[in-house]
Order: C-alpha cells, then sequence, then structure tokens
C-alpha cells in the first residue's frame, strides 16, 4: 500500500502544479479583457481624477505581475479580494453559492450515477436488444440537446401543463430538506438526463469489451449464469474506464451547470459567474474560475486513485 | 490404462457427423467437417493436429457451446443419453461445471484478475448447492494437495497474479475437478509453460484424471505430450479426421501419410559446424554482461559467450531466465550496467542511440510472434523496403528489385506478395516476411528470438531449413533464443545454458547433448517429452513425483 500512498502524493503535487498554471492562464485571460475596470465602475461620467484614484485604490497601477503575485497569495489563504461591484469579500459572495451548486451537483449525481451504471449493466447484458437499442437512442437524444432546451421541456411538461414542480428554483433559508429536494427537482433531472449517457455507455463499451477474454469464456463454461458474469466477473474488470468517466461528469454537473441555474434562476455559482462577468467584476470571475480548475483536478486525481485501487495488481503486490 | 476393457462398456460422450461453421467475411463457412466420437467412462481422449484443425471448436461443442461466430450447423453431441444439440441454453448451462468442466490454455488469461483464486474455484460447487462456500473451500485445498500445491491451505486465497503458470494451470485443473465432473476438456494445458513445469502439471492431471475416474478429452498440438495422457488418440487436419488408433499403436504403426508426416517433423537436423580454426575474431562476443530493468534486480550476472561467423548458437532456458533480456543488451535497446558488447572486436557504445548507422546495421531482428511484430495497416513493399532504403540508400527502380530479390529469398513469390498486407498472409509466411525485413538491412548478425514457437511443426519446420539455407548463403551469424530442445538439436551448433540471469553451462552441441551434463541442463533435457507413452511414469518414477518442476528447478 505504500506504493498507492505515494502514488497519490505524486498526483496531489502534479495537481497543484496544473492548478498553478492554471490561474496564470485565468489572470492572463482577464488581464487581457478590452476595456478599463475603473470606466465599468464608475461609468461615462467619471473624472480623469476620479479614475486615477479609484486605479490606485484597486491596485491597478502596479505592474501585472506584482498584482498576479499579489492575487494568488491571497487565493492561497483563502482571500480571493473584494468584490468590485457590491465591495463584499468575494470568498463570502461565492461560499453560499458554490453550497447550493454542489448540493444540486451532489443530487443529480446521487440519482445519475446508480442509475447510468444499472443501465449499462442491463444493456451490457440485453446487448442488441430492443431494450439496448432503445436505452441508447433515449440516452443520446438526452445528451445531444441542449441543457437549456431540455430545461424548458421539462418546465413544459412537469410544471406548466401538470404543475407537477415548480419552474422556478428559488431557495429559501427555512426550507426543510424534503422540501428543497422538490424544489430542485427540475434542474437536477435536467442535469441527469444531460450526464447520463456517458456514463451508461462507457459502462456498456467496458463490459462489452472484456467479453471476449478468456476469463469470461472460463465462467461461462463453468454454467456461471449470465447476469452473474457480468456483474461479478466483468464488471470488477472494468471499473477503471468507467470511474473515469464518472469523474469527469461529477466535473460537469460542477463546472457546466451554468446554464441549467440561469433557466431555473437556482442561485448557484454558475450564475454568479455569469452575472459577474457580466458586469467586469474580475475578481469574482478568477475565483470562479479558479474553483471550477480545482473541481476538475481533485475529481480527476480522485478517478485516477479509484482506478489504481480497483487493479488487483497493484492493490495486492507479488 | 489396463483396464481399458472394463470402462468400455459405458460411453459417456457420442458426437456424430458434427459439423461446426464460422462466420467470415460475412458468410458462414464449415469449419469441422463431420467429425465423430466416442468417449467412454473414464477414457482419455487425445485429440491433436496443428492449428486450424478445429480441435478447440470440437473440445467445446463436446459441452455444447460454441465461441461467438460460430455455430454448431449439423450432427448430434449425445452426453450421458442427453441431446446437446437440441437442449435449451439454461438446461445446458447446467450441465457446465458440473458434469462436463474445461481447463483452459492460458490460465493466467483465464483465471479472472479480479478475484481470489479459491473464490472461483467455489463458484460452481456454490452455485449448483453441492457443497456449502466453506466446506467448498475446504474441499478445494483438499484438491490443491492431491494436486501436490504448496500450501495447499494457503495458496487459494492469492490473486492469480500472485501464482506462477504452473501453480496455476494446477489451480484450474482443481477448478474443474471442484463438481466432481464426468468429462473434463483440457485445451492445451501445458503449451504455455516451460518443459520442467510442464511434467509436474502432466503428472498431477493425470493422477487426478485416473483418481476419480473422469473421463477427459485432452487436446493438444504435442504429439509427445499426448502419447503421455491419452489412451486414444484422433488426429485433425483442417476440421477432419485423419485417423484415430490406439496410443501405442499410433505412436508405432500410424497409417496415413499426414500422420506419418507429423511424426517426422522432428528429424530434421543439420550437420554440426565447429569454430573456425586459428586467430578469428568472433561477430558478437559479449563480455562480463550485466544488466537490470530500472531500479530493479539484476536480471543478468556477468554474462559471457561468443558467436562466430557463419554459426548458430543457441540461447536456452526458461522463461525468466534472461535469454531475451541478453538479445536487448545486444542490440543496444538494454544498455548493460557492466561488461560490454564487441562486434568483430570492436566495443559497441552501450546505447543503440549512440550507435551508428552501419553498426545498427550488423545486428538485426526476428520476432516470436510475426503478428505484432509486422504493422498490419504497411504493404509487404514497404515493410521489407523501408530497411533497405534506410541502410543501403536504395530508391525507385533500385529499392524494387531489391525487395523482389528479397522476396526471392524466403520463397515467396514477388509479384504475388508484393503489395499484400500483412493481415492476408499466413502464419509461417508473415514469419519468412519477418526475416525478409532482417535481410533487407544485410546483417552479420542476425537474433532470432523463439521465431519457431509460435508456428505449427510443419510450418516451424520450413522455417527453421529457410534460415539454414540463408546462413550458408550469406554466411550470417545466428544468435537462437528458444526454449525448444528439439529445435536446438536441429540447428544449432553451440548452446549456452540461462538460468536466472547467469550462465549454466555452454558449448559445442554435440558436447552439451551428452552426459555429463550440469545438473540443470540435465534437468532441462530430461523434461523434454518423448515419444514414448511410459516416458512420463519412468521419469516420474525415477526422480519421484515431489522432486518434478518447479520443486527440482529450486535445487
Amino acid at each position: 500500500m505504500g506504493d498507492v500512498a505515494s502514488l497519490i502524493l505524486k498526483r496531489l503535487a502534479l495537481g497543484v502544479v496544473t492548478l498553478f498554471v492554471i490561474s496564470i492562464l485565468i489572470f492572463g485571460a482577464v488581464e487581457m479583457l478590452p476595456g478599463d475596470i475603473a470606466q465599468a465602475v464608475l461609468g461615462q461620467s467619471a473624472t480623469p481624477e476620479n479614475l486615477a484614484a479609484l486605479r490606485e485604490q484597486m491596485g491597478l497601477d502596479q505592474p501585472a505581475i506584482v498584482r498576479y503575485f499579489h492575487w494568488l497569495t491571497g487565493a492561497i489563504s483563502g482571500d480571493f479580494g473584494n468584490s468590485l461591484v457590491t465591495g463584499e469579500r468575494v470568498s463570502s459572495t461565492i461560499g453560499p453559492r458554490l453550497l447550493n451548486t454542489l448540493f444540486l451537483a451532489s443530487y443529480a449525481a446521487a440519482i445519475a450515477v446508480p442509475l447510468a451504471i444499472i443501465l449499462g449493466i442491463l444493456v451490457a447484458l440485453a446487448r442488441n436488444s430492443v431494450f439496448d437499442r432503445v436505452a441508447n437512442i433515449l440516452a443520446l437524444t438526452a445528451i445531444s440537446s441542449p441543457e437549456f432546451f431540455l430545461g424548458y421541456v421539462l418546465i413544459l411538461y412537469l410544471s406548466v401543463k401538470t404543475g407537477l414542480f415548480p419552474a422556478i428554483s428559488s431557495l429559501q433559508g427555512d426550507m426543510s430538506f424534503g422540501d428543497l429536494l422538490y424544489r430542485t427537482f427540475l434542474p437536477a433531472l435536467t442535469m441527469v438526463l444531460v450526464v447520463m449517457a456517458h456514463m451508461m455507455r462507457m459502462t456498456r463499451a467496458a463490459i462489452i469489451n472484456l467479453l471476449a477474454s478468456p476469463y469470461i469464456e472460463m465462467a461461462r463454461l463453468k454454467g456461471v449464469p449470465s447476469w452473474k458474469v457480468i456483474v461479478f466477473h466483468a464488471l470488477p474488470n472494468a471499473l477503471a474506464p468507467i470511474i473515469n468517466v464518472v469523474a469527469l461528469n461529477l466535473a460537469y454537473l460542477i463546472t457546466g451547470v451554468v446554464l441549467v441555474e440561469v433557466v431555473f434562476v437556482y442561485p448557484g455559482v454558475g450564475q454568479l459567474l455569469v452575472d459577474a462577468v457580466s458586469k467586469r467584476d474580475f475578481p469574482i470571475v478568477q475565483a470562479c474560475c479558479l474553483i471550477f480548475a480545482a473541481t476538475f483536478i481533485l475529481l480527476n486525481l480522485a478517478a485516477d486513485v479509484g482506478s489504481i485501487l480497483t487493479n488487483p495488481r497493484l492493490r495486492h503486490p507479488k | 490404462m489396463t483396464d481399458t476393457k472394463e470402462k468400455k462398456k459405458d460411453v459417456l460422450l457420442k458426437v456424430r457427423d458434427l459439423r461446426i461453421e464460422g462466420y467470415s467475411d460475412e458468410k458462414w463457412i464449415e469449419i469441422v467437417h463431420g467429425v465423430n466420437l466416442t468417449l467412454h467412462r473414464g477414457e482419455v481422449l487425445g485429440l491433436i493436429g496443428e492449428s486450424g484443425a478445429g480441435k478447440s471448436t470440437i473440445g467445446l461443442a463436446a459441452m455444447g457451446f460454441a465461441r461467438d461466430g460460430c455455430r454448431i450447423s449439423g450432427g448430434t453431441v449425445e452426453f450421458d443419453g442427453m441431446e446437446l444439440t437440441t437442449t435449451p441454453k439454461s438446461d445446458l448451462r447446467a450441465l457446465r461445471g458440473l458434469r462436463i468442466a474445461y481447463v483452459a490454455q492460458s490460465a493466467a488469461a483465464s483465471f479472472n484478475p479480479a478475484h481470489k483464486i479459491i473464490n472461483q474455484h467455489t463458484e460452481a460447487p456454490v452455485q449448483y448447492r453441492i457443497q456449502k462456500r466453506l466446506q467448498a473451500q475446504e474441499d478445494a485445498m483438499e484438491l490443491y494437495e492431491k494436486l501436490r500445491l504448496p500450501n495447499p491451505t494457503e495458496i487459494g486465497f492469492r490473486y492469480p497474479h500472485q501464482v506462477s503458470g504452473g501453480q496455476l494451470q494446477r489451480a484450474m485443473t482443481a477448478m474443474a475437478m471442484a463438481c466432481r465432473p464426468d468429462l473434463i476438456i483440457f485445451d492445451e494445458p501445458t503449451t504455455a509453460l516451460d518443459v520442467t513445469t510442464q511434467i509436474e502439471v502432466l503428472a498431477a492431471i493425470r493422477d487426478i484424471v485416473d483418481e476419480y475416474n473422469t473421463a477427459a478429452i485432452y487436446i493438444t498440438h504435442d504429439l509427445a505430450v499426448v502419447a503421455q495422457m491419452a489412451d486414444r488418440i484422433k488426429v485433425l487436419l483442417k476440421g477432419e479426421e485423419v485417423e484415430t488408433a490406439d496410443t501405442d499403436t499410433m505412436l508405432s504403426s500410424p497409417q496415413e501419410d499426414y500422420t506419418k508426416s507429423l511424426w517426422a517433423v522432428r528429424s530434421f537436423q543439420r550437420p554440426q559446424r565447429s569454430r573456425p580454426k586459428g586467430d578469428v575474431v568472433p561477430v558478437i562476443s559479449v563480455q562480463h554482461v550485466d544488466a537490470s530493468y530500472t531500479s530493479g534486480e539484476k536480471v543478468l550476472d556477468d554474462v559471457s559467450f561468443d558467436i562466430y561467423e557463419g554459426m548458430t548458437v543457441a540461447v536456452v532456458g526458461e522463461s525468466g531466465s534472461g535469454k531475451s533480456t541478453t538479445a536487448r543488451c545486444i542490440t543496444g535497446l538494454l544498455p548493460p550496467s557492466a561488461g560490454k558488447i564487441l562486434f568483430r572486436g570492436e566495443e559497441l557504445p552501450a546505447d543503440y542511440h549512440n550507435r551508428t548507422k552501419d553498426q545498427l546495421r550488423q545486428a538485426q531482428m526476428i520476432y516470436q510472434m510475426a503478428d505484432t511484430a509486422l504493422n498490419p495497416k504497411v504493404k509487404i513493399s514497404e515493410i521489407i523496403g523501408r530497411p533497405a532504403q534506410f541502410y543501403g540508400k536504395l530508391r525507385g527502380a533500385a529499392l524494387k528489385s531489391r525487395v523482389d530479390e528479397l522476396l526471392d529469398l524466403i520463397e515467396l513469390e514477388p509479384a504475388k506478395f508484393y503489395n499484400r498486407y500483412p493481415p492476408e498472409l499466413s502464419g509461417g509466411q508473415k514469419q519468412r516476411i519477418g526475416i525478409a525485413r532482417a535481410l533487407a538491412a544485410e546483417p552479420s548478425f542476425i537474433i532470432c528470438d523463439e521465431v519457431t514457437s509460435a508456428l505449427d511443426q510443419l510450418v516451424a519446420e520450413g522455417i527453421l531449413k529457410l534460415l539454414d539455407r540463408l546462413q550458408k548463403e550469406l554466411n550470417l551469424a545466428y544468435m537462437f533464443i528458444t526454449h525448444d530442445l528439439a529445435t536446438v538439436r536441429s540447428i544449432a551448433d553451440e548452446v549456452v545454458v540461462m538460468r536466472r540471469g547467469k550462465i549454466v553451462e555452454q558449448g559445442p552441441k554435440d558436447e552439451m547433448f551428452t552426459p555429463p551434463h550440469h545438473p540443470y541442463t540435465d534437468l532441462l533435457l530430461s523434461s523434454v517429452p518423448e515419444m514414448d507413452s511410459n516416458w512420463l511414469t519412468t521419469l516420474l518414477e525415477e526422480r519421484g513425483v515431489d522432486n518434478v518442476g518447479e520443486a527440482a528447478n529450486a535445487k
């Protein structure tokens, strides 16, 4: 197990390096955006003196490298600066939003991951049957439609026509957990539909890929029933690719929700990001991007470790 | 074998006019053309033939099983009164593992890497409710002990990759025995094993089949092996039966020409050459080479030998003995950690990156698996033309005529093969292309890494004869890596015996093959099965059952 621990540490260190590179890219990209922040904040009527004063106050008169390291050292200690628009601390603006996004992502993941894997196993078992084809077509239709379209379709049928679920997921502080689940059901369902196809099809492909292996033939020749062949003999060996796709989709659930949040007016990070971009609130944009990048890196790291742990050769060395 | 007549009363398996079709190029083609087979309780039938003879397909059909892309298209398979070709799938499944079991060629690939060995063993008995799980585990340990596996109470709780190939093959035989089936299909169970390991697996299989009076179909391409195991032998060729007879009759007086040709393969032998007299510098001289893979243990330890012009040095040893690593050191793929490689007296840079084109040209390789060594998407003319272009700087018409010349040299008609792709060729033809590619560089030294072990005996003989002819014509030096001592006997001039990275013994072939031997050489030589149905019995009596295979090897 010592090998696995050192491997995780190595990957973690690599992740930190990646994050550092990304922070440069984010800062550089924001820096290259046209326009003047001070002008944007003060509006057209601002006097040159006012502009210069504001720039100095925001530290904009310093060279970009100095500002980058200032921002970076702050970010490392959890201080992303203040919002340019509201003047509030970025961390206190993003914090509750991030929790909302994480809640919605976990909600969608809790439905999508087990459902996708079970469906994937079922279609692998009934491969090339009508069930397989129908499931594949439906999953592909869902993934090929844009999220906002799916969202509106769901609103039309499950909210406007039948009134089963609320169309807008406004949250209040004193809601019970059940109420919370009910109110966020439509955005969660939209995201389930968006991410399921990948995971289901990868589960199917990874399992079918193994069905020609000698040990699968051996299991069949031992008289093992076909569902058991798939679940006990193929699935454990197919976990590595499945875990990787699951991790990518989980990352998408957190970072790709912008459109869904906008459609359902859900107070998450995605919506905050869209607002911040339109208002040129760069500290918030930078912080959101950094959080998204960290999410991707962490989930991919988890996937790597997960696929290593499913390999018995690494778990039980000779 | 003595009470065969008594056993004959009871027919267990009766196959009549079995026809099997395979799907290729979008149509069904018959690959087994009406084979008959009768097996009595407790009897062992050997099925023998080259690849493509349909041995495995027939073996599986005896379980009512056809691989994907195959189907039983005609005939009957009657197992203990039950017609398997018409039995519903679920009833068929209930026979498998319980009354008919299967032992596959590669145990390493046929055990699921994700589960412990014993859990795979107990799967069938628990599913058929013959035994509870713990009971089945105890039974497994008992079988492991009978099959002479080390630590029978503990070995099952390991994962397949933690156990050696020979042990896995015995564990698989134990697994097949789990429900005490009436019939076991052994599909080349020892083909992937070293000779010394093969013996103990053969002995273990024979004993346990005998003890439980299990009937067996033993599939192999190795005549000497089947002679030890089977009561009767059936020879197959391209999905048709050639002949069937008792083992002794078959060995002493085969009737058909094809059978006789199989028997005769081992007779090819070229005259042995000896080192040139006087002060001659060897083509390749390996001097005190040590090597190891990244930060691992030493895999080569003080390896030294010389190869002279026009001579063949066979490097023999079991898997893991360092034969291929030595080849990697010579070609510069793995720079040795100590020692040096001389080419005609001049030291070669350790790393191939630092060698000149001319130095690189001198040492070429031919690989074991022609399938994987040739790019399937590249034309034959380009495969052979590339080294001629790279080393010889040939272009246009000169290049084409050189490729034609090379194809002529390997006895393939240039006009026919020039524009073809490797997948369109047979195994033997692919290996010939591999040889042509090596020759295209005009080397003075060729490393042949197990070049015949993936080929059928007749095809392999053709390749050996070709290599011999080329050696005479072009005065080539060969380093011939092999674990097959029959091949060594037929073509080597000198023999180097390796074991665990060290050279155990080396010398001219005639000396190496006549006693006294080094004990390890002796073990290797005496482990090669002979065409005598009593060979295994005699050998076990001489050595004792606990002193074969890995046990003997450890000494």
